[in-house]
């Protein structure tokens, strides 16, 4: 049976009442404990630095050169908080039920109150740490919005929001290392997690350089190992990426929820060719200047993919500002799954105008935003009456200010000039709602592990805000598991050390060797990136924007085969003793092939429409999703069962709303 | 995008098989490279074809591939990250090259950069430094003031940003003839001096943080100003200067 463990009380003071009446641990036995934090990004830092202070004995563990690489560093737009700095009455409440309603109705309230609650403390902590964000000219935080809101809450450094707040945990990182209170672990990948009586009590981690394996003991357990986009090969996540630690957690008990929840970012650069390895995002705050648009008639769209035409020869009345059109409430802003399944619509009915395989891509044009900032910036100077040319030179210098890197990020990848031409974008993989099932204590169904950021599922539902993916890592790390870690904890100050020889150890260590072994010894003819590939292909097209019964059911049997194929066919060169990048790829690539096999039975079993999970079948006329909150008002988390995916077992927590009233997602 | 072509390169990379050996220039050659490919997957793609005439790949360090993370390096035709200006290596694109071409590819050479393997070089100084006081010494507690109690003037906060973009890639030490990190350093210490938050552990902060520079092996710095040049984030030499008087401010205190 699943209990999330919600506190009773009313949704306002569960979080502070429950935090009230957690279990202590005292100062003077916290050097008594270890605990173990897998990945360095924003959740992970967070928590790895604030158990530090408090004085656990901390290992942390990240797969890149330094823990200030993680991919949270990529984050571009900004982070949501309740601050309502800009007096257009944002509340705690709003934020709440902005990230309910934004996620379909799919969330669990009390997490994500808990949430809504800590966002402002989150930026006042960032703020004392040193952390440059924008202000204006009075010296005040600066905000600007993002989808699925009628407020200004974002906060934001140009666009590397991601950037300074990663460096920012990074800074109070390295301050718990230089004091000898976290020892860190560059370098190393975790390969398993080791259970003693049933409770997290270790793993079993890779050193990348010299190929050593590790074993580490601990008295609790924290998964802060990102999303697993990466099962599509092409996303925007980073290269290395990789859902192997939340997998491997899952393979030992932890349940694994709503994997079909994934976000297709709606404004990313399109794909130009076969040997692309990943795709790069144009961030979530340009649709604040930037309005999207295809031709309105057919024969322009295919003029210009013949390049007879350019987008600024459109006139004005032959653009379909297809956003604006829909969703005249919330236009070129409505949420990532809304936009991306529009611009697919319209691509898929003919109108796409860029230039590849597929004709997939649109139009992100700043001309309008170049002209209106630019007139503001003219008066601000006191010209009232500036010429054309006056007005367009401010107008690019306003949207260099504020989009300057996106910019030229854009020209450097595409070769275009976006000041002068509209950009060309089309969605892609983004983030993943799904994750481990975590209870309100984001403990997952193993005693004493943990799991936070977009490594867990729990605040999202099945559709992802713009700008609260930084505000949930951090929240959890800072603000969430010191206290439930530490209650936790209360129940181990007479444990004593884990030894690393127990039997259960061993075991564990064994099999990441054999599986090791098996990768080098296979003798097989294609690379791993082969065998990635075609994975991404099956799951782009069967598990991606538009799903339906025929193509899933497809896609769990192709994966099967793939899966089979890859054991037997993959080859990976060097040895278990060096760095060797190939092998690494192959172990993650394993685990993605199961892990996409669940996706799309998750799919499956979902037959409904909800956010980022769209299935062809549950449409309404007007091709907005149509959710079944009758049969599928749940979490949907799943228990391993052997290695042959099929016997997977499905697990249903019921989704109570008590506080929001739960409707139809309307942003017309 | 509508003028991509293919070309073909010769490509000379620095082969190494560990921090032990002694490495050497390898020559590959690579056919029907597209233009619009980036320069990592230029050699994703050389990768591929190692593997397939089972050969070992060449091991090179990146990840976010959107110029951010700061993972991937490169000596590439004797400059870091390459022809292009401000950009990384992971966002040079093949375009900036000639059907042809050969190519040299190298890792970052710097004492304080010992190679790992190929082109991977071990950058920990960089952590070592930061640990060394690059942080304000606030603990978690979600109970410091509100976030607007302190104005910070927007001068001072676009200052100290442009300062913080540094993604510690280690371009500036790769590109220094004396191997300094002084562009890192001081981009570091100035994000925190132009910020009221970082003004009350000034002094220790700086001292520290070069104190461990020092410590790491880096070189000293002689105002050439490849560094500047060379950084991928068009970090100021400004820092530098900014350093140096908070450095010794600190140190007649």
């Amino acid at each position: 049976m699943l209990d999330s463990k919600i506190p009773e009380g009313h949704i306002s003071k569960k979080w502070t009442d429950y935090k009230d009446h957690l279990k202590l641990v005292a100062p003077n036995n916290r050097p008594k404990i270890d605990v173990i934090v897998v990945g360095t990004g924003l959740a992970g830092a967070s928590a790895a630095a604030s158990l530090g202070e408090m004085g656990y004995n901390v290992k942390a563990f990240a797969f890149q050169d330094s823990p200030r690489r993680a991919h949270s560093i990529a984050a571009q737009g900004g982070i949501n908080a309740a601050k309502n700095y800009q007096n257009d009455g944002d509340s705690i409440y709003r934020l709440f039920y902005d990230t309910i309603k934004g996620g379909d109705y799919r969330a669990r309230e009390a997490n994500v109150h808990r949430l809504a609650e800590v966002s402002g403390n989150i930026i006042d902590q960032c703020v004392a740490q040193g952390v440059p964000f924008a202000r204006d000219y009075g010296g005040m935080l600066d905000n600007r919005s993002f989808g699925g809101t009628q407020v200004q809450r974002t906060f934001y450094a140009a666009g590397q929001t991601g950037q300074q707040l990663l460096l920012g945990a990074y800074s109070a990182l390295s301050r718990q290392i230089g004091l000898g209170r976290v020892e860190m672990y560059n370098r190393h990948e975790m390969l398993d997690i080791v259970k003693v009586d049933g409770k997290a009590r270790g793993i079993i981690a890779r050193n990348l350089i010299t190929g050593e394996i590790e074993r580490h003991s601990a008295h609790a357990v924290i998964i802060a190992s990102g999303g697993y986009g990466n099962v599509y090969f092409l996303s925007t996540n980073a290269m290395g990426s990789n859902v192997t630690a939340a997998w491997k957690i899952h393979k030992k008990g932890a349940y694994f929820a709503n994997p079909c929840y994934v976000q297709i970012h709606p404004t990313c650069i399109p794909v130009h060719g076969t040997n692309q390895s990943k795709l790069t995002l144009m961030s979530e705050s340009l649709r604040n200047s930037g309005r999207i648009w295809v031709p309105k008639k057919i024969e322009d769209a295919q003029a210009i993919r013949a390049g007879k035409l350019k987008p600024t020869q459109i006139a004005e009345e032959d653009r379909d500002y297809f956003l604006e059109r829909r969703y005249p409430a919330f236009g070129n802003l409505v949420p990532r799954d809304v936009a991306s399944r529009a611009a697919k619509e319209r691509c898929d009915a003919g109108f796409g105008i860029e230039a590849n395989d597929t004709n997939e891509g649109v139009y992100l044009d700043f001309s309008s935003e170049i002209i209106s900032k630019g007139k503001q910036a003219a008066y601000a100077a006191g010209n009232h009456h500036p010429s054309d040319e006056e007005v367009i030179k401010l107008g690019k210098a306003w949207l260099e200010e504020k989009y300057g890197n996106l910019f030229q990020m854009y020209q450097q990848i595409t070769d275009e000039n976006p000041y002068e031409t509209p950009m060309k974008i089309y969605p892609a993989v983004h983030y993943t709602m799904g994750g481990v099932w975590v209870d309100y204590n984001l403990q997952s169904t193993i005693p004493g592990c943990f799991v936070a950021g977009e490594a867990n599922f729990s605040d999202h539902g099945a559709n992802r805000l713009g700008a609260s993916a930084l505000m949930q890592g951090l929240a959890d790390g800072y603000f969430v598991l010191p206290y439930t870690v530490s209650d936790y904890l209360a129940n181990d100050i007479r444990t004593g050390k884990i030894s690393t020889d127990l039997p259960e150890f061993v075991e564990a260590e064994n099999a990441v060797k054999a599986q090791i072994d098996g990768f080098l010894n296979n003798n097989g003819t294609k690379s791993v990136d082969h065998f990635h590939k075609r994975l991404g292909n099956i799951m782009w097209n069967k598990v991606g924007m538009g799903r339906n019964e025929q193509g899933l059911k497809e896609a769990v049997a192709e994966i099967d085969a793939l899966r089979a194929e890859f054991y037997k066919d993959v080859y990976v060169p060097g040895s278990a003793n060096e760095l060797n990048p190939e092998l690494e790829k192959a172990i993650r690539v394993a685990d993605f092939m199961e892990l996409g096999q669940l996706m799309a039975m998750d799919a499956l079993q979902r037959n409904e429409s909800c956010g980022g999970h769209f299935r062809e079948e549950y449409q309404d006329s007007e091709g907005e999703t149509l959710r079944d909150d009758v049969n599928f008002n749940f979490v949907g988390a799943w228990e391993y069962g052997g290695s042959d995916i099929n016997n997977e077992k499905l697990h249903k927590e019921v989704l109570n709303y008590e506080y929001i009233k739960i409707a139809a997602r309307n942003y017309k | 995008m509508g003028s991509n072509k293919n070309i073909n390169i010769n490509l000379k990379i620095w082969r190494q098989k560990d921090a032990k050996s002694k490495g050497q220039i390898e020559t590959y050659k690579l056919d029907n490279v597209s233009t619009a490919s980036s320069f990592l997957e230029m050699l994703d793609q050389l990768n591929e074809q190692l593997i397939n005439e089972r050969k070992e790949p060449v091991a090179f360090d990146h990840d976010c591939r959107e110029g951010i993370c700061g993972m991937c390096s490169l000596y590439i035709n004797g400059q870091a990250h390459g022809p292009a200006s401000k950009v990384t290596t992971c966002q040079l694109h093949m375009r900036s090259f000639k059907d042809g071409d050969t190519i040299y590819v190298e890792p970052w050479r710097s004492k304080a950069f010992p190679v790992i393997k190929d082109l991977i070089v071990d950058r920990s100084a960089f952590d070592r430094i930061q640990q060394a006081g690059g942080f304000v010494s606030v603990n978690t507690s979600g109970r410091t003031i509100d976030a607007n109690a302190t104005p910070v003037p927007k001068h001072d906060a676009d200052r100290s940003f442009e300062a913080a973009a540094c993604i510690g890639c280690g371009a500036c030490v790769a590109s220094c003839k004396n191997g300094s990190a002084m562009l890192f350093v001081g981009a570091k210490v100035s994000q925190y001096a132009l910020l009221p938050q970082g003004k009350v552990e000034a002094t220790q902060r700086v001292l520290n943080m070069v104190r461990q520079m020092d410590e790491e092996g880096f070189g000293n710095c002689t105002n050439t100003g490849a560094c500047e040049v060379e950084c991928p984030k068009g970090i100021s030499l400004e820092n530098i200067a900014r350093m140096n008087r908070e450095y010794l401010f600190a140190s007649v205190k």
